[in-house]
């Protein structure tokens, strides 16, 4: 690709919105049509179940259109504000996919080692990849978040947090 | 019928269990608020999961407790750091922070606390006067009226707030998409399941609002975070000296009115609320000169606006079931997992619960306000917990929030996928709000749709067949055409200066 193609597209990036949108409205529509959303309702229920999604899919390819128009007549979606967020500064898309990876492994290990352990291991993973780099104060706060509340959820208040392996080494 | 009142309401508030209640409410509230990157709708998300073990009673003080003490903390964020902690404080920023960086921190706390405590007072006697007549009125109305109430609130909620239109309404239709997900309530069908069992039950609202709110702002802050955190302002305790009060009291007193019925309407919120009682002020004022540079009016009317607003963002969720705000539909998602429906009939079938609620509302101003004014400077050092461990505790907390949904790891991955959506949502400008509103409130306006059409035998014109749908339908129209009005106007308007400056 040309560079001033690739600035084109990063310019328009949006346009990516407008395809996700048209991509979900498709999908809904052929959905709704193969679950029979084209026959309809009877006396009790005179529009049936498919007619909403019918019209939700409509409109999400509507408003894919809307959009890419807007995208290509210049219009931009303002990225949201906020007191931690630096606007100025590209995007760390690297703290994010490693973020994304903590959330993975942690759905993996809670089954493996229980909520006190897997908890510790969210925490601090997700704070190293903030920038954190206190790493044993990071691993000392992590497991005292994660044991307190642990306690505090499955022994308190009867939300049911698997304890895994190392609470049956601690009785 | 039950004729338990406000007195018994007290009565109830003042037991132990209930006081404990709104006691943490509060002081979990104001941390919320102080805090960045996490506000009232989230915190509510996050503890859903854990108060199906309460009382549905116990767990609404709590909730409202967060919600007004979110907006008393959040106020001190926007005085110190200049950064709003929630979006209704963005006046107190402009006006508050000037007014810290001249030493009068603790004056523009003291007016804010106070702003709070007189509008939320205000407000929840508002809501007292109001509620139970708007409940009166409200019982005659049938499906077809709340189908257009709903329609309304979807597309003011959208085209009104926010800069874009069509990615409001992106927002809203996926919002939508999302809550059709799962068994049709009437057929038991399938629906948007595309063959997989585990999406028969639907997507989890719980997940969706912390997917949406939690884990899609933390992602978005990682890719964003300023590497040092901004410089809070020292303060001391809040006071406030008679020449204060004397400039103060007049706004406190406004506030309260703008901000009730700008909470209570579709689309006004908080943000609406603070806005206009920050420009009625400006205009009031004979020291229009110290707006922008600290004048104590600009803190004192929206302040106080900003609490009676969600007094009025109650009433109109409690009594039509209806929420104009991001934490009102958290707070309606968290009424329908109890198993309780919002609207006309609340006051007549649990009427205990909402006068305990509206009690404990009293109560929590005056904690608040007690609570506020001394340990103001405590709070302040909550804005310098290290950022890696803010959003690492929150990214914590979703997870234990949308696993104690249902016990299963996978709903992390589901979790994950929501929130990169929400981190899309705020990369390319699509407001949150709509998205939520629409996962909450979507599958009851379906519903509402179809019990219309199930009593008109399929006939579509039932829909504007009352003198309150055809209002509503009115409203709706209008709300897109005045706009387009006046952006016509304002492409003429150049011309018009043109010849201003000419014939001068």
């Amino acid at each position: 690709m040309t560079a001033p193609a690739r600035t084109w597209w990063r310019e328009h990036s949006e346009l990516g919105v407008s395809a996700l949108l048209a991509l979900v409205g498709v999908l809904v529509l052929v959905d709704t049509v193969v679950e029979g959303g084209l026959s309809g309702g009877d006396e009790d229920d005179p529009i049936g179940p498919g007619a909403v999604p019918l019209i939700l899919g409509a409109a999400l390819l509507v408003l894919a259109v809307l959009l890419t128009i807007d995208v290509l007549r210049g219009g931009h979606g303002e990225a949201e504000a906020g007191e931690d967020v630096d606007l100025d500064a590209p995007m760390d898309l690297r703290t994010v996919g490693m973020l994304a990876g903590v959330l993975i492994a942690t759905a993996v290990l809670i089954p493996l080692l229980g909520w006190p352990i897997a908890g510790t291991l969210l925490f601090a993973g997700a704070a190293y990849a903030l920038g954190s780099r206190t790493v044993v104060r990071d691993i000392a706060v992590a497991a005292a978040v994660s044991l307190v509340t642990w306690i505090a959820f499955d022994g308190l208040l009867g939300v049911d947090l698997p304890g895994g392996p190392l609470m049956g080494v601690l009785g | 019928m039950n004729d338990f009142g406000l007195l018994d309401g007290f009565a109830s508030a003042l037991t132990p269990t209930h006081l404990l209640f709104a006691a943490i409410g509060v002081l979990l509230g104001t941390a919320i608020g102080v805090l960045p990157g996490i506000g009232p709708a989230m915190a509510v998300a996050l503890l859903l999961p854990v108060t199906y073990a309460f009382e549905p009673t116990g767990a609404f003080i709590m909730f409202a407790g967060i919600y007004f003490g979110a907006m008393f903390g959040g106020s001190t964020t926007s005085i110190l750091l200049n950064t709003p902690g929630e979006s209704a404080s963005v006046m107190a920023a402009i006006e508050g922070n000037p007014m810290a960086k001249q030493g009068r921190g603790a004056q523009a706390l003291a007016t804010a606390a106070i702003g709070h405590f007189v509008g939320g007072m205000i407000g929840v006697l508002g809501l007292v006067l109001l509620a139970p007549l708007i409940a009166a009125v409200a019982v005659d109305i049938g499906a077809p009226d709340y189908f257009a109430i709903m329609v309304l609130a979807f597309v003011a909620v959208t085209g009104v707030l926010g800069s874009s239109r069509v990615r409001g309404f992106a927002s809203l239709v996926l919002g939508l998409t999302i809550g059709m997900v799962g068994l049709d309530p009437i057929t038991g069908s399938p629906r948007l399941t595309f063959g997989v069992p585990q999406l028969a039950d639907g997507i989890d609202v719980v997940i969706v609002a912390v997917g949406l709110f939690a884990v899609g702002e933390a992602l978005w802050v990682a890719a964003h975070l300023r590497r040092k955190p901004p410089e809070v302002i020292p303060v001391g305790r809040p006071w406030l000296g008679r020449e204060d009060v004397k400039r103060a009291w007049r706004p406190w007193l406004r506030g309260p009115f703008i901000g009730f019925t700008f909470g209570s309407i579709p689309a006004g919120g908080a943000e609406m609320s603070t806005f206009m009682t920050y420009v009625t002020e400006r205009r009031l004022s004979k020291r229009r000169d110290e707006f922008g540079h600290g004048a104590i009016e600009g803190v004192a009317g929206p302040e106080s606006a900003a609490s009676a607003s969600s007094a009025g963002t109650l009433a109109t969720m409690l009594t039509l079931g209806l929420p104009t705000t991001a934490i009102a539909a958290v707070m309606l998602a968290a009424f329908q997992q109890f198993g309780i429906q919002p609207g006309p009939l609340l006051f007549e079938r649990e009427p205990d619960l909402v006068w305990t609620l509206i009690a404990s509302l009293f109560i929590g101003l005056v904690l608040l306000l007690l609570l506020n004014l001394p340990l103001a400077p405590a709070w302040a050092q909550l804005l310098r917990i290290p950022r890696p461990y803010l959003y690492a505790g929150i990214l914590f907390f979703a997870c234990v929030g949308a696993y104690a949904v249902s016990g299963q790891p996978v709903d992390l991955i589901v979790l994950l996928v929501v929130g990169a959506i929400g981190f899309g949502m705020r990369r390319f400008g699509l407001p949150v709000l709509p998205a939520i509103i629409g996962v909450i409130l979507g599958p009851d306006a379906e519903l509402q749709l179809r019990r219309a059409l199930q009593i008109s035998d399929g006939d579509v014109t039932t829909l504007v067949s009352t003198p309150l749908s055809i209002t509503v339908y009115v409203i709706i129209v209008l709300l897109f055409v005045v706009p387009l009005v006046l952006r016509l106007r304002r492409r003429h308007a150049p011309s018009d200066d043109d010849r201003e400056t000419e014939s001068v």
